[in-house]
């Protein structure tokens, strides 16, 4: 059992340290590589870093747009998802095992195989390069939160819906009225989940975005790095504050929801 | 409920075929489509023109295909993902099941624990980089502390260890995902069969080995699955850890190959080679991993 003990936190550390090491290097007015640089020291702390990469790429810019990007996606998942889902669950109707099919498959196609199709469609043929929409379209509806919806609302008892059809109620006002405030909690999960893949998503919008007033915070940061990053003072600071801003949104929401994170969802994913 | 008819060639609730039909939508415009546009591409002599131009885009068969795999730079590349997954995919498994294990079993600091290995999974890539360029440098901390051990060339521009330096940033980023699923598997491994290993005998260690690893399978399975997947669609870290893939190549990963020849050289049909050939050749891994891990299900 100690052994056990021991070798967690000997991992926890090294899990960590690398954000710790963020925080601090991000406060350093003279990067210190040193084994003692890894403390703080009073004389060298300074909140310059977050000035300075301020000045480079317009932190409340990008922040906005990487919000715009994941409110897109989520708001996105929420409507259409939910409907989905709950038509998935509860609704008979022709071709839902299609779609449920279809929805497993699609699981299973690697993002990467359509990055070059989507960036030609969506870039040379709708002309969506530089836009919110082009940003949005590919993660519009998060299938995995659709499965996630669906695996709810399966959940709950049918007599409950037998009930509210025989009152004359439409679906539309049964899954409004009765089936979401039901599965509240559940829709908060799928929004936490939802929320870390377009906030942290690189690679697309680094593609279709070339206008800076444009590109999320994840974007941008790397543009510094690889580029304007040689010309600064202290780069690594500069950079490292950037980095703790473009982390500390989704590591808040991870740290105050850690619980919904981690329970049901996750486990009926691998018993599935 | 409504029959008869109607019923019966609709459904009971033909409004859930309005529901369904944004996303069924979605699913056809930005998945389907693409995937078959991507093949036709990979066959066709396909370039970047105006919107609305009209151009002849002949069909070239697999000249695309011959174009990629005569390329020493996209071969480099494949080799590089395999020795990519070679280091991160083991060393993934074990890992995630031992931390997965020891945390199941720890009762102090459990939410501690959780949280400290799941973050480094829920934060950008993009923000971890700047770290772990800062850490691995050549003066930079991990060098400072090896003192005389430190690597020459250093880590993220010796050709040697540049790729096995990704993979493993790339198996401490990822981890906290993999324990989550093993902590899920390990709560259906029956409490029974650890109380009969013990009363046969058996040690912690062999309890492990032979109550604990076949009991979770299913799960690790799922685990080399993702694993590869992920490992196959890298393009972030060595794009911002190795500039670029450096050094000379050395840790150029097959989508950033794609992104190069397809985007920023304007070969898209090239790029769409790449990719189908990224996941025929994910597939074929998938499936021998299958028959070497899954073995005993069948």
């Amino acid at each position: 059992m100690k052994l056990k003990f021991v070798a967690l936190l000997v991992g926890a550390f090294v899990f960590l340290f690398p954000f710790y090491y963020m925080l601090i290097g991000s406060l350093q007015a003279e990067p210190d590589p040193s084994v003692s640089g890894a403390f703080p020291k009073a004389g060298n702390l300074t909140f310059h870093n977050y000035a300075e990469i301020n000045k480079s790429i317009h932190l409340g810019r990008s922040l906005i747009n990487s919000g715009i990007f994941t409110g897109g996606v989520i708001l996105g998942t929420l409507v259409f998802g939910v409907l989905a889902g709950y038509a998935l669950a509860r609704l008979q109707f022709r071709g839902r095992g299609v779609v449920f099919n279809l929805m497993l498959l699609i699981q299973v196609v690697p993002f990467q195989l359509l990055t070059i199709p989507l960036y030609v469609l969506i870039v040379r043929s709708y002309g969506l390069a530089d836009s919110y929409l082009g940003m949005i379209l590919p993660f519009l509806i998060n299938s995995t939160a659709v499965f996630v919806f669906r695996q709810y609302f399966l959940q709950l008892p049918a007599e409950l819906f037998d009930a509210a059809r025989i009152d004359g109620a439409s679906e539309l006002s049964i899954l409004w009225r009765v089936a979401v405030p039901l599965v509240r909690p559940a829709l908060l999960t799928a929004v936490l989940l939802t929320f870390i893949g377009p906030w942290n998503e690189f690679l697309w919008p680094f593609l279709i975005t070339k206008q800076q007033d444009l590109q999320p915070l994840a974007v941008s940061l790397s543009n510094y790095l690889t580029t304007v990053s040689a010309r600064a003072a202290n780069p690594f600071g500069a950079v490292l504050a950037g980095a703790c801003v473009l982390a500390a949104p989704a590591v808040t929401l991870f740290i105050v929801f850690q619980r919904r994170f981690i329970s049901t969802n996750l486990s009926s994913g691998v018993k599935g | 409920m409504r029959r008869g008819l109607i019923g019966r060639i609709l459904g009971a609730h033909p409004v859930g075929t309005a529901f369904v039909t944004p996303y069924v939508i979605f699913l056809a415009a930005v998945f389907a489509y693409p995937l078959g546009f991507a093949v036709y591409m990979s066959f066709h002599d396909y370039f970047f023109a105006a919107p609305g131009a009209v151009v002849e885009r002949p069909f070239v068969g697999f000249a695309n295909y011959v174009t990629v795999l005569s390329d020493p730079a996209v071969r480099r590349a494949f080799g590089n993902v395999l020795i990519f997954l070679v280091i991160n995919v083991p060393l993934t498994v074990v890992l995630s099941l031992g931390l997965a294990n020891a945390l199941n079993a720890a009762i102090r600091w459990r939410t501690f624990f959780r949280v400290s290995y799941y973050v480094p999974y829920v934060t950008a890539s993009v923000a971890v980089v700047g770290v772990w360029l800062f850490l691995f440098n050549s003066n930079g901390l991990v060098n400072s502390v090896l003192g005389p051990l430190a690597p020459d060339p250093s880590w993220l521009v010796n050709s040697g260890l540049a790729m096995p330096t990704v993979a493993i940033y790339v198996t401490w980023k990822q981890l906290g995902f993999f324990i989550l699923l093993y902590l899920a598997a390990l709560q259906n491994v029956s409490k029974d069969l650890y109380e009969a290993a013990s009363m046969d005998g058996a040690g912690r260690w062999q309890s492990f080995l032979n109550v604990t690893v076949p009991g979770v399978r299913p799960a690790t399975t799922l685990v080399v699955l993702v694993a590869t997947v992920t490992g196959a669609n890298l393009f972030t870290e060595p794009y911002l850890l190795t500039g670029g893939g450096g050094p000379d190549g050395a840790s150029a990963s097959p989508v950033l190959i794609m992104y190069q020849r397809g985007i920023e050289q304007g070969h898209p049909d090239v790029g769409a080679a790449i990719g189908v050939l990224l996941v025929i050749g994910v597939l074929l891994l998938a499936l021998v991993e299958r028959r070497f891990v899954g073995r005993e299900e069948s």
